[in-house]
């Protein structure tokens, strides 16, 4: 297995707090690695890093050879990084159908005349884009909301979509912000498998933050425990639950 | 009630949806193409009004209703396509050449000027672009030597291949041509709108952080959307001029800037519809409002700002009551129909949205 994303001594501050303090950390292809840590510990900004909206302080981030810090954010999502967010953000005045289809966006290889005149290459790119995203579509069982505007579906839906058109991007690597967060018990179910599948079946590597500790030593390989922005703990599932230190977070602060 | 049966991939790329919505189209471009036999010249010159309008508002709903960038300025990218594509023709150039070269250049100019801008939003953005209307009044009159300044410009004769056209001598004509460039304009627009640009476009109205996110360039798609919107206002400007035979600095007011905003609204942001269902409005209401007026008997009265009155009247209530516009209310209209006698009362009813506090985190 080789390296796939690399954060070396990353700092950020937001004036006085430290959201992000000298973390480093590395995901290897094909693994599911889990982030975890209180509300607050710094796990979105952590993501929000990667994504490239907010600059680091100190440190370098590096994605299978490439540095992130030359990129903007859309550059990032060129490479093969999609992502979802803690609090789905969708584009709420369009179907399902055309949200994954902007997940395809990083694959446009037509320009804007041929587009206003639809000539054969675009009608040839949009079949091949639909393709790609009937299949998601099909994965996530997400055929009876396929031509749904996003603003009427339900909050678990909408979550499942979200996913749906990270993966509808061909990613290589997949960011989760809390996947199953508000989601039932038979939902957080159904999300288990499909990250499994994502995994097993796609070979797409996941990185995850997530609190449902079930979850989480369910489907990921290794785990980081966050605390203030910095490592707490590194390890299996079981070795970082049972991280004396780790249990001590949590109780200190109270949140589980 | 019409049923989709999804049997390819294709069905959603089709220009229409389905067979019906074919025969609709085309049985409203064989009764607009046949028209100008059927009515006189001062309704033609009416409905000529309102395609001229319908495009400009495509251009703005373009970048407003699409991409979701306000723009109070676009009066001012109707005085350019128009000064524009009347002095290349007083160069000699022919009006098939000058007109989209006119589009091109507007285009051009509204893209090198949006890149400032983009980086402003919402209420900032509109404001801003307030300026460029204001602007354009006196760069015309300082360009004077080619504006011809207060005293303006009359719109030449034109001709393809042969062919006179002119708006009080040849109204059919003059009419076809504005048609033509209606249709050509909705095909481009319905045409973006099923390619990934138009979606990109959409992307960056909802939520500019997962538009980013998911690969598309934010101040790119912005500066495109303001090009592409700006040639088409470009466009109804230079036909804006011909129809109206004469212009000059105050032709293309910040009047006629919040006028096509407000129209946008009115009939419906983010559609196709909703651009003509405005430019029926903008285009009939002083009309209306006089031949109300005769009714009422005060005929003779004239009330100063009352067209403008009763216009931003209309925005108001459609603002409070039917927020998606004329189209949104045709739409329900249509689906009540459709669903008939299924329909329930509480269909249309807002789903409760979430809160967006913490949007990154
Ligand atoms: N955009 C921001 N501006 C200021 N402070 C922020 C911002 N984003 C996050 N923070 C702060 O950084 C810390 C880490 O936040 P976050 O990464 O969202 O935590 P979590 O681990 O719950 O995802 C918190 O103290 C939060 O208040
Ligand atoms: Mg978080």
């Amino acid at each position: 297995m080789s390296t796939l994303l690399e954060i070396n001594n990353a700092t950020l501050k937001f004036g006085g707090v430290v959201a992000v303090n000298d973390l480093t950390f590395s995901v290897e292809e094909g693994e599911v690695y889990a982030i975890v840590g209180p509300n607050g510990a710094g796990k979105s900004t952590v993501f929000n890093l990667i994504s490239r909206f907010y600059d680091p302080y100190a440190g370098s981030l590096t994605f299978d050879g490439h540095n992130l810090l030359d990129r903007n954010a859309d550059a990032v999502a060129d490479l093969g990084i999609a992502r979802t967010f803690q609090n789905i953000e969708l584009f709420d005045h369009a179907t399902v159908l055309q949200n994954l289809l902007v997940g395809r966006h990083r694959h446009r290889n037509t320009n804007l005349v041929q587009e206003m005149l639809f000539t054969p290459k675009v009608r040839r790119e949009e079949k091949r884009h639909r393709e790609a995203v009937e299949e998601v579509i099909d994965f996530l069982d997400l055929q009876p909301y396929r031509d749904k505007m996003i603003a009427g579906l339900p909050y678990g839906v909408r979550k499942v979509v979200e996913l749906g058109r990270a993966l509808a991007s061909g990613p290589r690597l997949l960011l989760l912000d809390e996947p199953a967060s508000g989601l039932s018990v038979e939902e957080t179910q159904d999300m288990r498998w499909w990250i499994d599948d994502i995994r097993k079946q796609m070979g797409i590597t996941v990185l995850m933050v997530e609190h449902d500790m079930g979850l989480v030593s369910g489907v990921s390989d290794r785990v980081l425990a966050l605390a203030d922005g910095a490592k707490l703990a590194e390890g299996t599932p079981q070795q970082v639950q049972s991280d004396p230190a780790v249990i001590e977070a949590y109780l200190g602060a109270g949140a589980a | 009630m019409r049923i989709h049966f999804k049997t390819s991939y294709n069905h959603d790329i089709r220009l229409f949806p389905d067979w019906w919505s074919f025969l609709v189209y085309a049985t409203l471009i064989v009764i607009a193409v046949v028209l100008p036999w059927v009515l006189d010249d001062f309704f033609l010159g009416e409905v000529t009004n309102v395609l001229i309008w319908a495009i400009a508002g495509l251009g703005l709903m373009l970048l407003t209703g699409q991409t979701g960038q306000a723009s109070l300025g676009h009066a001012a990218f109707l005085a350019l396509g128009c000064y524009s594509c009347i002095i290349f023709m007083e160069q000699g150039w022919p009006f098939l050449i000058a007109f989209p070269a006119a589009g091109i250049l507007t285009g051009v100019v509204g893209t090198i000027i949006a890149i400032p801008a983009i980086r402003l939003h919402g209420i900032y953005l509109a404001i801003a672009t307030i300026a460029l209307s204001i602007l354009a009044d006196d760069i015309i009159v300082l360009m004077e030597p080619i504006t011809d300044g207060v005293s303006g410009k009359f719109a030449p004769m034109i001709t393809i291949f042969g062919i006179e056209i002119e708006r009080w001598t040849t109204p059919d004509r003059f009419y076809w041509l504005v048609l033509a460039v209606t249709i050509l304009c909705t095909l481009g627009y319905r045409n973006l709108l099923r390619s990934p640009l138009g979606r990109a476009f959409a992307a960056v109205r909802d939520s500019e952080v997962s538009a980013s996110a998911m690969g598309v360039h934010i101040a790119r798609a912005k500066a495109v959307a303001f090009g592409i919107s700006c040639a088409i206002t470009g466009l109804a400007g230079a036909l804006m001029g011909f129809y109206a035979g004469a212009f000059n600095n105050e032709t293309f007011s910040i009047v006629i800037s919040i006028t096509l905003l407000m129209m946008i609204v009115i009939g419906g942001l983010g559609s196709i519809h909703g651009a003509f269902f405005g430019a029926v409005v903008v285009a009939f209401l002083p009309q209306f409002l006089s031949m109300t007026k005769d009714f009422v008997g005060g005929g003779s009265v004239a009330i100063p700002g009352l067209e403008t009155g009763v216009f931003g009247m209309i925005l108001i209530l459609f603002i409070l009551f039917e927020p998606m516009g004329i189209y949104g209310r045709w739409m329900k209209i249509r689906i009540w129909f459709e669903l008939f006698p299924f329909a329930r009362k509480d269909m249309f009813k807002r789903q409760k949205s979430y809160l967006k506090t913490e949007r990154l985190r």
